[in-house]
């Protein structure tokens, strides 16, 4: 026999047994019992949705929970498009439209934290103890002095943390897209917010985080937590299960099981307990029926 | 420095562990790869053989232009794939995204163009006196071109390998199309990717000396059939 022949029947057995493999574990899933979560990257990076996932799946057998995660600017997307069957976000202003364009049934707030300016130990710009929009006129200001030691990254790709940033800049009274944006000190990064990090770690620079996704980075980097109170630093997290009358196709039986998993004792005690074991403190408070703070 | 080398450790670790999650994400990158290659291949190598055999006004161009979609981005490849299968794109019913199945669609795009004028490369290498002489010798067209397929089968093989090496080491088409879900879309360029973000650079090396060790262990195997 031909040895390229022999080549030939050796990958497609390989092939065959992968497939097998694969009929066996997932395809073989009915559509009805998927359900794919488009989230924000803090839920994910945090590590919080894995355990959540694992708690929906044992309590639903037979279902299988997809992640998918993103900025809130994509899992949108995804939602309006109909790719995903429930979205988790923290973008109020923009979950709002997305309701009110039909896309999504209802909003349903079930956990939050701060966003948290961190920085530099030696804090070059002494933004300590400032009110957030003070600390971001210090930083443009500083930074156009020095700029080689005052620098600010920003997420820059859309997501709920970027929207947030943008409105504590345009509430500076600074030009975001003219003076921020076009300024030296300003590095746009595009990524999630852990490569964010990790790259103002690199930098020694400044920038906006979920304290969730900090604190789970908190060992790999040496920034420091500077601001980490003000109402604009709120950062709740909601559910939005995708409105099957606007988007063919959603899962809206599953997603709005999910999200009365979320909002109930045992969704939510897994929530504020989150962290305690792997980080040392929680990431996240959970609303236990509360109304969202405002 | 210190990072490679535990890097290394822990790839050997993974290895001879057989860690479940490793065992599983190599498997999945191993079947939507070689699913996509072989497909992949079916189509091109039969395309690249009628570019070749048949002369034609714009073969010129046409080979210009597959050489060009060498250099397409990943991602590039994923949003158009992602367009068409997104369930309110026009293949939005055969519920595609974020599958394997979606994975491998976008894979095949990527590598047909490399199989396609690598394929016509190899079957211009051939002699032309081959073909010259099966000719004369009475073989029929379908003869004469199965004549010259065999006489390059090497450089296919070859032009199939590097088909194959696109689809395993890319990353762009696996996150937009596969969304990286783990236990379901995980691939291993995904999971380094994901891996890195976190910080975690020892598992990222670890996981890239495993896809460099499939890369070689594949080769070595089409190697072998390729000397004689």
């Amino acid at each position: 026999m031909n040895r390229v022949t022999i080549a030939g029947i050796l990958l497609i057995a390989v092939l065959l047994i992968g497939i097998g493999v694969y009929t066996y574990q997932g395809t073989a899933i009915p559509e009805d019992k998927v359900l794919v979560v488009a989230t924000t990257t803090s839920l994910e990076d945090t590590g919080l949705l894995n355990d959540l996932e694992a708690a929906f799946e044992e309590k639903y057998p037979g279902v299988d929970l997809r992640v998918v995660s993103g900025g809130t600017g994509i899992a949108l997307e995804y939602g309006k498009k109909g790719d995903a069957d429930i979205i988790l976000v923290h973008d109020k202003t923009r979950e709002e439209e997305f309701i009110k364009d039909g896309y999504g049934t209802k909003r349903n707030p079930f956990a939050y934290n701060y966003f948290w300016i961190v920085g530099p130990k030696n804090d070059p710009a002494g933004i300590k103890g400032l009110d957030p929009t003070d600390a971001f006129k210090k930083i443009a200001n500083e930074g156009s002095k020095i700029p080689d030691q005052v620098k600010f990254v920003s997420r820059g790709d859309n997501s709920g943390t970027n929207s947030r940033e943008i409105k504590i800049w345009n509430k500076t009274g600074l030009n975001y897209n003219g003076t921020v944006r076009n300024a030296t000190w300003y590095i746009e990064s595009g990524k999630g917010m852990g490569e964010t990090l990790v790259l103002a770690n690199e930098k020694q620079a400044y920038t906006l985080s979920d304290s969730g996704t900090f604190l789970a980075f908190q060992g790999n980097i040496t920034l420091v937590p500077l601001i980490t109170t003000g109402k604009s630093l709120l950062n709740v997290y909601s559910a939005i299960p995708v409105n099957p009358e606007k988007v063919k196709g959603a899962n809206i039986n599953l997603a709005n099981k999910f999200v009365e998993f979320l909002l109930s004792k045992e969704g939510q005690d897994i929530i504020a307990n989150y962290g305690k074991q792997k980080y040392g403190q929680t990431l996240f408070t959970a609303l236990y029926g509360q109304p969202e703070p405002t | 420095m210190n990072e490679i080398l535990e890097g290394i450790h822990q790839a050997v670790d993974l290895i001879i562990t057989l860690n479940p999650e490793m065992v599983e994400i190599t498997t999945r990158t191993l079947y939507i790869s070689l699913s996509s290659t072989l497909i992949a291949s079916l189509i091109s190598v039969p395309i690249g053989g009628l570019i070749h055999f048949r002369s034609f006004r714009g073969k010129r161009t046409i080979i210009n232009i597959i050489q060009t979609l060498f250099s397409i981005p990943t991602v590039l490849v994923g949003l158009f794939v992602f367009l068409l299968i997104s369930k309110n794109g026009i293949f939005g019913q055969f519920n595609l995204m974020f599958t394997p199945g979606g994975m491998i669609i976008g894979q095949t795009f990527l590598i047909m163009p490399i199989i396609i004028a690598f394929t016509i490369s190899a079957l211009s290498g051939v002699n032309k006196h081959i073909s010259d002489l099966a000719i004369s010798l009475g073989a029929s067209e379908f003869q004469t071109i199965y004549t010259i397929m065999k006489e390059a089968k090497y450089a296919l093989l070859a032009a199939i390998i590097l088909g194959f090496g696109r689809a395993i080491s890319e990353v762009g088409v696996a996150m937009l199309l596969g969304g990286n879900i783990r236990g379901f879309t995980r691939v291993i360029t995904t999971t380094i990717s994901l891996e890195t973000s976190k910080g975690n650079v020892a598992l990222s090396i670890a996981l890239g000396i495993i896809l460099l060790a499939i890369a070689l262990i594949i080769n070595l195997i089409l190697n072998r059939f390729q000397e004689k």
